[in-house]
């Protein structure tokens, strides 16, 4: 099997739209409606995301025939929860006022349901460069929602891109104001909910019944 | 015991884990298809949240954080483990939840069979996991509102998720555009829900 294979393409791709870990598979929700506010946090967090779940499924991957069945939920715990470690004092030292806003979802990726999903779905079953491929797609999957509700919560809601002014002043002299709610927590939930409209109205056969 | 009390009404109301700080919404959005499941995710929930707080709360004040070792002596006063706090905080939980699950699966057979697969996925709920980096940051004064905080955070979450089940037992009948079917508009409602619990961030408590 060559290293980008039909089949390869298609783990790493498969999971930026059909197969999205956000808005299909329902995974890792919790922390892509929390740090979306801005668009910076979106982004720091999309890339620890991935970083973590594609080194989480290698070695996972790699210890997959010697782990016993019983305790491979702490073992990938341990692991997961290792890796976040490194993660975190990594963003401590070097872009600590991110970290302080992300405050306590950096140490929640070790329970993103991602992770776990990936781990318990793919890692287990499949070698270590499909498991690596299907992490950097799983977390760009995750990134990209991520980023896309981070830009139209900033956007609307404080009238920047990570931190430019981008709505020009003459706007507001004419009355415009920044929608408020939409940096609230409930408006993250309505944006996502929308992506999953205009998503699924796109996508037919995801369509629920 | 006023602390007590107001660590309480808050944890259940303003600083609701699920409508302030989006914790736990994987199982919230999975499991709350029918209120009896629901019911029952919710009780295992605040259960182990009761649990493991004080836990983590003894293992952060006595152990990890810097300076706490000095009760076994000035030479440990220095060390600083704090690093290690996540790996300890998920160890304690994933391990609670496997004790817990062979409790139950042992002695309530009945309850074991109605809870299923969820008893085990609690360990990955961030609900859980979030109640200990919260009682990490907000430094609580003792174990006893650290605890209080659990079932408060617990019964919080549990609240939501009936609620959430309850409404969308009746959704079922209504006409709702096809795209929007199933995941969709259930964002959408718990959005509206959280709007409406936002009406309790302003109570001074």
């Amino acid at each position: 099997m060559g290293l980008l294979s039909s089949k390869n393409k298609e783990v790493l791709l498969g999971p930026l739209s059909t197969n999205n870990p956000v808005i299909v598979q329902m995974l890792g929700i919790c922390s892509a409606l929390a740090v979306t506010s801005k668009l910076e946090p979106s982004i720091v967090m999309g890339i620890s995301v991935t970083a973590v779940v594609a080194f989480a499924n290698v070695i996972i991957s790699l210890l997959r025939n010697t782990i016993p069945n019983r305790i491979r939920i702490i073992v990938q715990l341990v692991v997961v929860a290792a890796l976040v470690t490194i993660v975190s004092e990594v963003l401590k030292a070097f872009a600590y006022d991110v970290n302080k806003q992300l405050s306590v979802f950096v140490g929640l990726i070790i329970t993103n349901c991602i992770l776990m999903g990936r781990l318990e779905a793919f890692a287990l079953g499949n070698g270590p460069w499909e498991s690596f491929l299907d992490g950097i797609g799983n977390g760009l999957g995750y990134a990209l929602i991520l980023v896309i509700v981070g830009f139209f919560r900033e956007l609307l809601g404080s009238g920047t891109l990570l931190g430019f002014q981008v709505i020009p002043q003459a706007f507001y002299d004419f009355g415009y104001v920044n929608n408020g709610l939409m940096i609230l927590p409930p408006m993250a939930l309505i944006v996502i909910a929308v992506i999953i409209w205009v998503h699924r109205s796109k996508n037919k056969e995801l369509q629920e019944n | 015991m006023e602390e007590y009390l107001s660590t309480f009404v808050r944890s259940i109301f303003v600083d609701n884990m699920i409508f302030a700080y989006y914790l736990g919404m994987c199982s919230f959005l999975a499991v709350s298809k029918n209120v009896k499941t629901a019911l029952g995710l919710g009780m295992a929930v605040t259960f182990i949240l009761v649990c493991t707080l004080p836990i983590n709360y003894m293992l952060e004040n006595y152990i990890l954080k810097e300076g706490a070792m000095s009760w076994l002596g000035a030479e440990y006063a220095g060390v600083n483990l704090s690093f290690l706090s996540l790996i300890i905080f998920i160890a304690i939980i994933a391990s609670f939840t496997q004790l817990v699950e062979m409790v139950v699966e042992k002695f309530a057979p009945a309850l074991y069979a109605s809870l299923g697969i969820f008893l085990p996925l609690i360990a990955v709920n961030c609900a859980i996991l979030g109640g200990s980096l919260f009682m990490q940051q907000r430094a609580f004064p003792n174990v006893g509102v650290a605890t209080v905080y659990g079932l408060g955070s617990g019964i919080g979450w549990m609240l939501a998720i009936v609620g959430m089940a309850a409404i969308r037992e009746k959704l079922a009948y209504s006409d709702i555009p096809k795209p929007l079917k199933g995941l969709g508009i259930t964002f959408i409602i718990t959005g509206l829900m959280g709007m409406a619990f936002m009406c309790f961030s302003g109570l001074k408590i």
